[in-house]
């Protein structure tokens, strides 16, 4: 993966200079600015002034009944005009002081915009914009994605490349099913589900470490024979006995006490599946493991520089393959949410490319879980947001909207989100010499 | 094989690739690869080459297909419980279950004995050419893409870009006959090339990951052709799922016309001749043409491609640019032959099938041709087998991918076969450090 070819012109740069304008570009700038003038041009002028948008906050479950939140659409988008042309000087101001922007100010910038978006949407109509349900579904939607990319992390910081995430999934996804169906007992699926994940990720450690193929063409490949294999097994021996072996096993929501109470947050968060319990102790324990611990520093030497590690007395490839079959686990747990986890039963492909979405979202993270989560839930708002609004019938095409955060990926990948730099050693086959 | 040390080149997976796909041509300055140092003699090439693994690995493939076929079999299973007592029972119905199946395969992609005419008897090997056609010419595209280093995913979105374009130029111009084939077979590779060319240049300006980009750009194509078969100019039927027809001077004529074999009932048309003339011109293309050179010498290493002088931005785009104008062919021979209109799924699965075709092929012109038969083959029988045993289509899926990781590991099959290593006596000559895997990684 070759993201750090130098272009022809940073070439004759000398090192530093580069890196220092790099971090403290305009590009910011410019993206507030973009963001403004679109509010302006595309919404603010093309939203009638006597009209209302309704914000719902509330759920029917709530302790406390939240109201909903009724807003005149042109005064509340001026507003938000307001704060990102405030944002764009601010970032102009940092600029000339060649520091870089915080990381709030994105978050402020980029929330401002949705609900600039989402205000216009709902300007003057008589349905309110669900909040509660669009943030509860796109941390459902993005579920699938954090495993897969927690995968990706391991298995990327310890030098494999893992395009194998999709059939990982969608192995989870079919084990989880099948064990739980049999077994009678949904978390009996959740065991299952990542040992099917492990063996994919298996199979890839083998072929990419004894046989040194290339990892990029495993992982297609063993994607494609996981379809396939699914596939098959789904519509001979899950289809002959579908009471048996494919039956709806769903996950028990577990309500943690207080804390769903909270409004809007406790819903959304703190009412979900074990297995969405288990994918926040995952980015904690994954984000803390790969920073602060032995196992996180070899598993990044054998990455960045595995001839050093050796040397130093780390079994590169060992490590590796424990960590592609570790990686494999995960995100074979990650496919057991889109069947015991949303109560579905197995279907054929019902990964449908999410394991793609993950490896860019891992990308898009820079490789490091706290990013790849962000990156995660972008993917899955998005996603959401583009099906909650084709249900309410906006004039927005969905499928622009649905475009949107594979072009933002792009943008990020071409180092307009900043330098994204891939682990050094990444799916470079090692060899003692 | 020094060059693959970390921090020598920011290419080096896709060069550790390319030392397989892409072996130095003769009278290349640059590094030979252990394979050209030592010229094996011709009985290892065969035993050991990799034609040979090709076969074997087709044949291992099959055979695991059809223990999977076996197990999915009601008898066997049946059979099974009680294969203590009776071992034999198991076997034979596992095997006649599997024999059924490919036995029917073969009846459906290249020789119907059973078909009441002899053009009924042939049509399956023409329906074989039909679904090789599109995996031919995207696998050229992905093969060219793999001779440069370049690990190209994005073939299904230049299908389906290249699609719409040579789909709306055939059905909404009225242009004299064969003018219009020509126009819309070119704009149907210009919009494969245009969104080829982006993540070309996106690598070449930015460094952007190719991988990525083209993964990309697939799903933005299949929103972009879903949003466009919405329109009001694709979509006459409201249905959002299949345009107006091309119109009859913009589809490729038949190849076997009724008048010179009355009803056979082939649908093999031109676009055949097309991915001929596509495989001849990448043979050319890759192996006489300057460009060629340089875009081999590019896969082969970077670093040194730059030194020599080549622009390896330049060889990027340009790579990019012929892979998506094949897969733009590719997608002239769904809508402008087989399908005859644009439909959400014309794209089905090719471009990612293809990638296993430019594997199995091994990025060589006539290889990538004669496996895109094969995998149409497979996938024309599938058909066939699916409807008479009942055994599902997605056994071609795997059957394919046990293909090309067969294809990819020959180690695995040496010793499924007990073959002698060939590379063991070079190694010896080559050196301590160069293992054979790292000619064959």
């Amino acid at each position: 993966m070759s993201t750090a070819t130098p272009s022809p012109q940073t070439t004759s740069l000398p090192e530093e200079p580069q890196r220092a304008r790099r971090k403290v570009g305009l590009k910011t700038t410019v993206v507030y600015a973009l963001a403004a003038l679109v509010t302006l041009l595309a919404w603010v002028l093309d939203t009638p002034a006597d009209a209302r948008t309704t914000f719902q906050f509330g759920t029917s479950g709530d302790l406390v009944s939240i109201p909903d939140i009724d807003v005149p659409a042109l005064g509340f988008l001026v507003v938000l005009l307001v704060v990102m042309l405030v944002a764009t000087g601010f970032s102009v101001w940092r600029w000339r002081d060649r520091r870089p922007m915080p990381s709030w100010a994105h978050v402020v910038v980029g929330v401002a915009f949705v609900l600039a978006f989402l205000t216009f949407v709902g300007a003057g109509r008589s349905t309110v914009i669900p909040m509660v349900s669009l943030l509860a579904g796109a941390l459902a939607l993005s579920v699938p994605l954090v495993f897969g990319a927690m995968s990706g992390v391991i298995c990327e910081r310890s030098g494999i490349i893992n395009i194998a995430i999709e059939g990982q999934l969608l192995s989870g996804a079919f084990m989880g099913a099948v064990v739980a169906s049999a077994a009678g007992s949904a978390y009996l699926g959740l065991v299952a589900a990542p040992l099917a994940g492990a063996l994919v990720g298996a199979g890839l450690a083998w072929f990419s470490v004894s046989f040194r193929v290339n990892q990029i063409i495993v992982g297609v490949v063993l994607n494609t024979l996981i379809i396939g294999l699914t596939g098959f097994l789904f519509s001979t021996v899950l289809s002959d006995n579908k009471e048996l072996w494919n039956s709806r096993m769903p996950l028990p929501r577990l309500p943690i006490p207080l804390l769903s109470d909270i409004p809007v947050v406790g819903p959304v968060l703190f009412d979900q599946t074990i297995l969405v319990y288990l994918m926040y102790a995952l980015i904690f324990g994954l984000q803390f493991m790969l920073f602060r611990s032995r196992w996180g520093l070899r598993t990044r030497a054998v990455g960045e520089h595995p001839k050093a590690a050796d040397t130093v007395g780390i079994k590169v490839n060992v490590r590796r393959v424990w960590n592609t079959i570790l990686g494999g686990a995960i995100a074979g747990l990650g496919g057991a949410f889109f069947t015991v986890g949303s109560g579905l039963a197995f279907g054929r492909e019902m990964s449908a490319g999410q394991g793609y979405i993950a490896l860019a979202a891992m990308i898009l993270g820079k490789w490091n879980p706290w990013g790849a989560v962000m990156a995660a839930l972008l993917f899955g708002f998005s996603k959401n947001l583009g099906n909650v609004l084709s249900s309410i019938g906006s004039g927005v095409p969905s499928e622009l909207l649905l475009m949107l955060p594979y072009v933002i990926t792009i943008l990020a990948v071409a180092g307009f989100v900043g330098r994204v730099r891939p682990p050094a050693a990444e799916g470079v086959p090692y060899t003692k010499s | 094989m020094s060059d693959q040390t970390p921090g020598h080149t920011p290419e080096r997976p896709d060069a550790g690739e390319e030392q397989s796909v892409a072996a130095t041509p003769p009278g290349e300055t640059g590094g030979p690869t252990v394979r050209e140092q030592e010229r094996p003699g011709v009985l290892q090439q065969i035993l050991g080459g990799s034609a040979l693994m090709s076969v074997l690995a087709v044949v291992l493939a099959l055979f695991i297909g059809g223990l999977l076929i076996a197990f999915a079999d009601e008898d066997t299973r049946e059979a099974a419980t009680y294969f203590f007592a009776r071992p034999l029972d198991t076997i034979s119905a596992g095997w006649t279950a599997m024999a059924e199946a490919y036995v029917a395969m073969f009846r459906g992609s290249v020789f119907d004995w059973q078909a009441a005419t002899f053009a009924g008897a042939v049509k399956p090997l023409t329906e074989s050419m039909v679904f090789a056609i599109p995996l031919i010419l995207a696998g050229l595209g992905i093969a060219v893409g793999f001779r440069a280093g370049l690990f190209n995913i994005g073939a299904q979105g230049q299908i389906i870009v290249g699609a719409i374009v040579a789909a709306w130029l055939g059905f909404a111009f009225d242009l004299p006959p064969v003018i219009h084939l020509l126009v819309a077979i070119l704009g149907g590779a210009i919009g494969g090339a245009v969104w080829g060319g982006i993540p070309g240049v996106l690598k070449a300006r930015f460094g952007a990951n190719e991988v990525i980009v083209t993964i990309m750009l697939n799903y933005i194509a299949v929103y972009l052709i879903s949003y466009i078969l919405k329109q009001p100019g694709f979509n006459p039927g409201r249905t959002g799922q299949r345009s107006p027809a091309v119109s009859p001077d913009a589809t490729y004529p038949l190849l076997v016309p009724q008048w010179l074999w009355p009803d056979n009932g082939f649908r093999l048309h031109w676009g055949f001749v097309v991915a001929i003339l596509a495989t001849v011109f990448v043979w050319w293309l890759m192996e006489r043409s300057t460009v060629g050179f340089q875009i081999r010498a590019v896969g082969a290493n970077p670093a040194a491609a730059r030194t020599a002088g080549m622009s390896v931005g330049r060889i990027t785009v340009i790579t990019m640019v012929v892979a998506g104008a094949l897969a733009g062919l590719a997608a002239t021979g769904q809508v402008l032959g087989t399908e005859r209109s644009l439909t959400a799924g014309v794209a089905a699965s090719f471009g990612f099938d293809a990638i296993t075709v430019a594997l199995l092929g091994r990025s060589r012109p006539w290889g990538t041709f004669f496996a895109g038969l094969l995998f149409g083959a497979l996938k024309a029988g599938g058909f066939l087998m699916q409807s008479l045993t009942s055994t599902p289509i997605d056994i071609v899926l795997v059957v394919q991918s046990l293909i090309v990781l067969f294809i990819a590991a020959p180690p695995l099959v040496r010793t499924v076969f007990r073959l002698p290593d060939p590379d063991r006596r070079r190694r010896r000559k080559a050196g301590p450090g160069t293992t054979p895997q790292e000619a064959t990684a």
